[in-house]
């Protein structure tokens, strides 16, 4: 397809790629921390306000307005407040923010700075997946100009002002992009998520009010703050303020991160020249999983929508932290349900029973299918494992403390719901139907 | 008598290494330093020894079953001393419809490991995202990401690990 899909103005990917964008030298000289310079005339109150106009909604996964969340924090409390980062991407179909942190890690510690002063914060935590080794040294590199540069430290760009700002990297449990199992393991602890409430924002952080927003949400706050609530409101749709980061991998021609409007469709993101570039091989799209792998995947005749929050949920599936993974036509949908159930059997922390026992008994039954030594009732007991885990619909309301058990149990319902007779072939043919499967035909691995 | 820990260049490193760490948490919060205390100890020893994880938990003033708790929840963190390299191949979704399966067929045939095993030289382990999923396939080898792998590619980083 030739390029149809409206562009947008680059609100958090404008520099990318450009030479050392990563610098403070680089991000002042396109305007950065002017946002920051404005955040300090303003009160408090009035900032968290703007945001709140703004419409941004978290880019982490659950999309919850990031005003009001701001606004949950108690402004008499007589703990400290602390501000920590979701940089625990690990999502499979997921991997924006380490272009964030690679290209352009000012931006987030501008917003770092706009919300710890908005908040009353004093300490900031940049927590990583622990596998961002690049990703930390030059958030940490960023972080030393910063305080160099009189933002951090003792006060924040001349204002009396004390903020600090640590990198901690998590060690590889996926787990701990939950945000209260983010906090325990901040703490020194394993990643086990805590009952909600009590919320974060009232007692998060060792005991303390405690913010916790994803390093894109972050991203996105000095531009609000430079630029005016307005503006950015009007990039995006009524409830969604902005642009946002699509991750697209899989099946296409050319895989990537692309800053998109709230209006791009799936079907434009595959195929349009700014983006995806179509199939590879001349291959036909299968099937699409459209926000990170939990996100309930969709059929090829369900793509022509908009890849925003409220489109998405008319569809019974959710923007997410917006992965977007394509299949082909010679995709086996047992096989991809069954690498992606293995993802969350692996990562469950254990804490409840429906996850720890339900995740690896749908990743060795799923197994068993795909190899043609299932019957019928394996199918059944399948859907039924996933409901003993989250039942299906609706989203949200699984039998866990955290999503993690919904995000396992969802792919499988939807999988089931889509694809049941594939699921069914592999039964009957007792073999998988796509015989010697054509996974890694794309690259020079075929 | 047991050998010691640490040379002492180990140990001022990790003395240095501690303060630095407690240094960012509130005084009555030290066991907060425990990831990255865990990261120090196994950045100087290559993996977390019985020894290690007392000291750490004598420095952070808790139980040395709880650092053996935290170290046993972690994939990142080696309670058994891994080969020189440890690779870790990503085989989620994204990374297969790439060639990960494949990719990691040839490296079990390449080293003569299974996926799990180890010897001298290699721990190889089959992994879940390692958020390289937009320049699959890819793996890890110790803490370094190499990404949009050929065989050529994954042929000429092998030959230079000596």
């Amino acid at each position: 397809m030739a390029s149809t899909a409206k562009a947008v103005e680059p609100v958090i990917s404008a520099a990318w790629g450009k030479p050392q964008s990563w610098t403070l030298d680089s991000y002042r000289s396109r305007g950065g921390y002017d946002g920051l310079k404005r955040a300090l005339t303003m009160e408090p109150a009035a900032i968290i306000d703007e945001v709140k106009k703004s419409n941004l909604r978290g880019r982490g996964g659950a999309g919850f307005p990031t005003g009001m969340k701001w606004s949950f924090v108690p402004k008499d409390s007589p703990k400290p407040k602390y501000l920590a980062v979701n940089g625990d991407e690990s999502e499979p179909g997921t991997f924006k923010d380490r272009y964030i942190l690679e290209n352009d890690p000012h931006m987030m510690l501008e917003g770092i700075a706009i919300a710890s002063y908005a908040l009353g914060v004093h300490t900031c935590y940049v927590y990583l997946r622990g596998e961002f080794k690049f990703q930390a040294e030059r958030t940490q590199a960023a972080i030393d100009e910063a305080y160099k540069a009189g933002i951090f430290g003792k006060s924040m760009l001349g204002k009396d002002y004390e903020l600090n700002c640590y990198v901690v990297r998590g060690a590889g449990a996926y787990i701990c992009g939950e945000e209260t199992a983010l906090l325990e393991s901040l703490e020194g602890k394993k990643g086990w998520p805590r009952l909600k409430p009590p919320f974060p924002a009232v007692v998060g952080l060792f005991g303390s009010p405690t913010v916790v927003n994803n390093v894109e949400t972050l991203a996105s706050v000095p531009p609000i703050l430079a630029k005016g609530a307005e503006w950015y409101a009007k990039l995006g749709t009524d409830k969604s303020g902005g642009t946002h980061l699509v991750c697209l991998s899989g099946s296409v021609n050319r895989p990537g991160v692309y800053e998109v409007g709230m209006h791009t469709t799936i079907l434009e993101l595959i195929h349009d020249d700014q983006y995806g570039q179509g199939m590879p091989k001349g291959r036909k799209v299968r099937a699409v999983i459209p926000g990170g792998s939990s996100a309930p995947v969709l059929g090829a005749d369900e793509l022509d929508v908009a890849l925003e929050f409220e489109a998405l949920k008319m569809k019974q599936t959710m923007a997410g932290s917006g992965g977007v993974i394509v299949m082909d036509d010679a995709t086996c949908m047992v096989r991809s349900l069954w690498r992606v159930a293995r993802f969350y059997a692996e990562e469950s922390c254990g804490q409840c029973t429906p996850c720890r026992e339900g995740t690896p008994w749908q990743t060795r039954l799923l197994r068993k299918i795909e190899e043609g030594r299932a019957d019928m009732s394996d199918i059944d007991m399948l859907s039924n494992v996933a409901s003993s885990i989250a039942p299906y619909p609706p989203i949200g309301l699984g039998n866990t403390i955290c999503a993690l058990g919904d995000a396992a149990a969802l792919p499988t319902h939807s999988f089931l719901m889509r694809f049941r007779d594939e699921f069914e072939a592999h039964v009957r043919e007792k073999r998988c139907p796509f015989g010697d499967h054509p996974w890694g035909s794309f690259g020079d691995w075929s | 008598m047991a050998e010691p820990l640490f040379t002492p260049e180990e140990q001022k490193k990790f003395d240095a290494g501690i303060a630095e760490i407690l240094s960012h948490y509130p005084p009555d919060r030290k066991s907060a330093g425990m990831l990255p205390a865990l990261r120090l100890l196994q950045d100087l020893k290559g993996w977390l020894p019985p020894d290690g994880l007392r000291l750490v938990a004598k420095n952070l003033e808790v139980t040395p079953e709880r650092a053996y708790e935290v170290a046993s929840f972690y994939v990142m963190y080696h309670l058994k001393k891994p080969g020189k390299y440890v690779i870790d191949v990503c085989t989620n979704l994204s990374c297969s419809l790439w060639g990960a399966e494949k990719m990691l067929a040839y490296l079990e045939q390449k080293l003569g490991l299974t996926a799990g095993e180890t010897n001298d030289k290699f721990t190889l382990r089959e992994t879940e995202c390692l958020a390289s999923c937009g320049t699959a396939p890819c793996l890890q080898i110790n803490e370094d990401h190499h990404e949009r792998l050929t065989q050529a590619k994954l042929d000429a980083i092998l030959a230079r690990l000596s």
